[in-house]
């Protein structure tokens, strides 16, 4: 009888705890109300730091933390857990907006985020100032990439930066012949001999690619900045997306989705990263940077408001930009380094030049990473379409 | 009182909390069923009416584009309105009904003899074989098969192998790769009602049927239809009512197709717009009441 009554106690307990589970979970899942849309002005940087907390989780891009498991010759996590004792968990995401989900979870305490994520981190208080002068190696990074419009709010630095590069196009040299632009995958007459094969990027963000190439073929339209387009210019992006759409076999945004896809011949040419192109261990496949220039990445590593690792979180950003460590994962994601120092260490001696790494001019071309806002990049006086306007625009496009 | 003496001649029971409490519970038969039943019922109450409770309230707030956070002062209807009478959404509904029609009809069919085989024609050895064999995919992961699906019909891959003698092209990424992967995955469970249905259609009947002078035809129309209808929608519900839900298969095979299963995903996913999930998700739920209301009618569901 006693046993029966302890039991019975004991399931009630687990109901109990379900219950009291799912409600946190239900609540969780209609987001967090605590720092609503007006930012952490008020937050300061730690002014110093403490003794390593034993672990750190990292929400980063793909190749970004590389703990050897994928390739036992890519590793830059190990040498980081046995200096500091943090141990690394890493989550990688697909697309800045999911990426935007899973920070505001909370659970990672860094985080790698590019231009079209970081502002939004800011704003809406997932990011927290960081304190550089507690980043040894924050010096010898190239000057043009401190204090830039996305990395730093008001004279506050809210990130170390990582490094950048262009979006590439990828292609299967059995099938189609070099590409030198972008029409390759927006002209019909060029889509048409892959019908089906051509590939683009799953992401509202991939509309800034089209507005790119509008930009360069058609003046009329006035683009100055393919992340700042008004109603009509969008609808010009829209409409040769929508005809891009009649070629496309798939769309990818988990980048094993594309790799399996070039590999097995079902893609033939599309949008790439650097890395996947590396991945793809066939020759014929290969990568251009059009003549027109492309859209591209610049990337920075972020502390999380939320996060209870402040310290280790520190050691990882220092790791992680220090010249060996830089050098090894932007040569192993297809990035320009951050540094002068980095480049020095680098397998390949002419990686930097391929790159482009602290060539201001260069980098110049390239059109990272924004989100569109209402009020116009470009700073001219009209109304800007946003980004909930883009997210729309592209699941028209996908219909 | 009697009892208590006999109690007390053995050993008297320490009078503890707990044992008070089992005393209690054992006089009062409607509490001790309170709170046996409470555990599951709050489970079924939270996990079926809060939740979509909580769907339909999310559907009225909004979101803030840049920030992404949740705007929960004011309550709206249009995301609603968006769904309605946005011609995307349409589009994209009424796709999805007709691959989960499709899947649905090409499974019945694809089952029907199957089911009658093994219930009627094969010997009790066979019939236990053919059980198995019916249910040894559930065992495979659901993504496994969709994986291999999508390896069977990729450039080169087995179905154009085996197709290039007969000039059989493969269909490649698409929807009818998502209506036959999504007819293979989910066959077992079209089956196995449909053999259990037929499985109480007396054979006596189909002797006296066709004493009386029917033919197969008119036997199979008139007299094993009527007894299977309920045993046919029982599996009809789940195939449907899986295919609608379902946002795997059509990323894995679908190309660049999307059913709304993609469109609550990405919106709760990737673009981060909660409140549009949510309205989107009501779509499915609503095509699925209209569709359990209209064959509640004919006794399906007692076949379940």
């Amino acid at each position: 009888m006693k046993h029966n009554l302890t039991r019975r106690g004991g399931r009630r307990t687990a109901a109990a705890a379900l219950t009291a589970v799912s409600l946190i979970a239900l609540s969780a899942c209609g987001g967090d109300g605590g720092n609503g849309g007006d930012g952490n002005g008020g937050a300061q940087a730690v002014e110093e730091l403490g003794e390593n907390e034993g672990q750190v989780s990292i929400l980063a891009w793909p190749g970004y933390v590389e703990d050897g498991s994928n390739d036992p010759a890519v590793d830059w996590v190990s040498s980081f857990e046995e200096e500091t004792g943090c141990e690394v968990t890493s989550k990688v995401y697909g697309t800045s907006d999911e990426a935007l989900n899973l920070a505001k979870t909370g659970e990672y305490d860094v985080i790698a985020a590019s231009g079209d994520l970081s502002l939004r981190l800011i704003a809406s208080g997932d990011a927290a100032p960081v304190n550089t002068d507690l980043v040894e190696n924050y010096e010898g990074i190239f000057d043009f990439l401190k204090d830039t419009e996305w990395n730093t709010v008001d004279g506050v630095n809210y990130g170390i930066p990582h490094g950048y590069g262009a979006n590439l196009l990828m292609y299967n040299a059995d099938e189609v012949d070099e590409p030198t632009s972008w029409g390759a995958v927006f002209e019909e007459s060029e889509m048409q001999k892959y019908q089906g094969k051509v590939t683009a990027y799953d992401s509202p963000i991939y509309i800034a690619d089209a507005a790119l190439y509008l930009m360069k073929t058609q003046p009329d339209l006035g683009i100055e900045n393919p992340y700042a387009l008004d109603q009509e210019q969008l609808d010009a992006a829209v409409d040769l997306l929508k005809t891009q759409r009649q070629y496309v076999g798939e769309y990818w945004s988990d980048y094993l989705k594309e790799i399996q896809a070039f590999q097995t011949g079902d893609s033939v040419i599309g949008t790439t990263w650097q890395v996947i192109v590396n991945a793809i261990d066939k020759p014929s496949i290969k990568a251009v940077l059009p003549e027109e220039g492309a859209t591209a990445w610049n990337d920075t590593w972020m502390l999380s408001s939320q996060s209870e690792n402040v310290n280790c979180a520190y050691a990882w950003m220092n790791h992680i930009v220090s010249p060996e460590a830089n050098a090894q994962a932007t040569e192993y994601f297809g990035e320009a380094p951050n540094s002068e120092a980095a480049c020095e260490e680098t397998e390949n001696p002419d990686h930097c030049e391929t790159f482009h790494a602290g060539d201001e001019e260069y980098s110049e071309q390239l059109w990272y990473w924004r989100t569109p806002v209402k009020e116009c990049l470009d700073g001219r006086d009209a109304e800007c379409t946003d980004y909930s306007q883009w997210t729309q625009a592209w699941t028209e496009i996908k219909g | 009182m009697s009892l208590d003496t006999a109690r007390a001649a053995v050993s008297p029971p320490r009078e503890t909390a707990a044992r008070r409490v089992s005393a209690r519970l054992s006089r009062t038969p409607r509490l001790r069923l309170g709170l046996l039943i409470s555990a599951p019922l709050a489970w079924l109450v939270l996990v079926y009416v809060v939740a979509l409770a909580a769907l339909l309230i999310t559907a009225l707030w909004t979101v803030d584009s840049f920030t992404g956070d949740l705007d929960r002062s004011a309550w709206t209807l249009d995301n609603l309105r968006l769904v309605l009478t946005e011609q995307l959404y349409r589009t994209v509904t009424l796709r999805t009904l007709s691959i989960a029609a499709t899947v649905t009809v090409i499974d019945v069919l694809v089952a029907l003899p199957i089911a009658f085989y093994m219930a009627k024609v094969a010997s009790p050895r066979v019939q236990r074989i053919l059980v198995i064999a019916v249910l040894t995919p559930l065992w495979a992961s659901y993504l496994v098969k969709a994986y291999a699906w999508r390896s069977t019909l990729s450039d080169g891959g087995l179905v154009e192998w085996l197709g290039a003698p007969l000039g059989v092209q493969s269909p490649g990424y698409g929807l009818p790769a998502v209506v036959i992967t999504q007819a293979y995955i989910w066959l077992p469970y079209v089956i196995l009602p449909i053999f259990a249905g037929l499985e109480r259609v007396p054979n006596s009947l189909l002797d006296a049927s066709s004493d009386l002078g029917a033919g197969t035809w008119r036997t199979v129309r008139s007299v094993i239809m009527p007894l299977l209808f309920p045993a046919i929608i029982a599996g009809a519900i789940f195939s449907f009512s899986l295919t609608l839900g379902d946002y795997i298969t059509v990323n894995i095979v679908g190309g660049a197709n999307q059913m709304l299963g993609n469109l609550v995903y990405t919106n709760a996913g990737a673009a981060n717009n909660l409140p549009l999930a949510a309205a989107l998700a009501l779509i499915p739920i609503t095509i699925m009441i209209v569709f359990l209301a209209a064959v509640r009618r004919t006794g399906a569901l007692d076949n379940l």
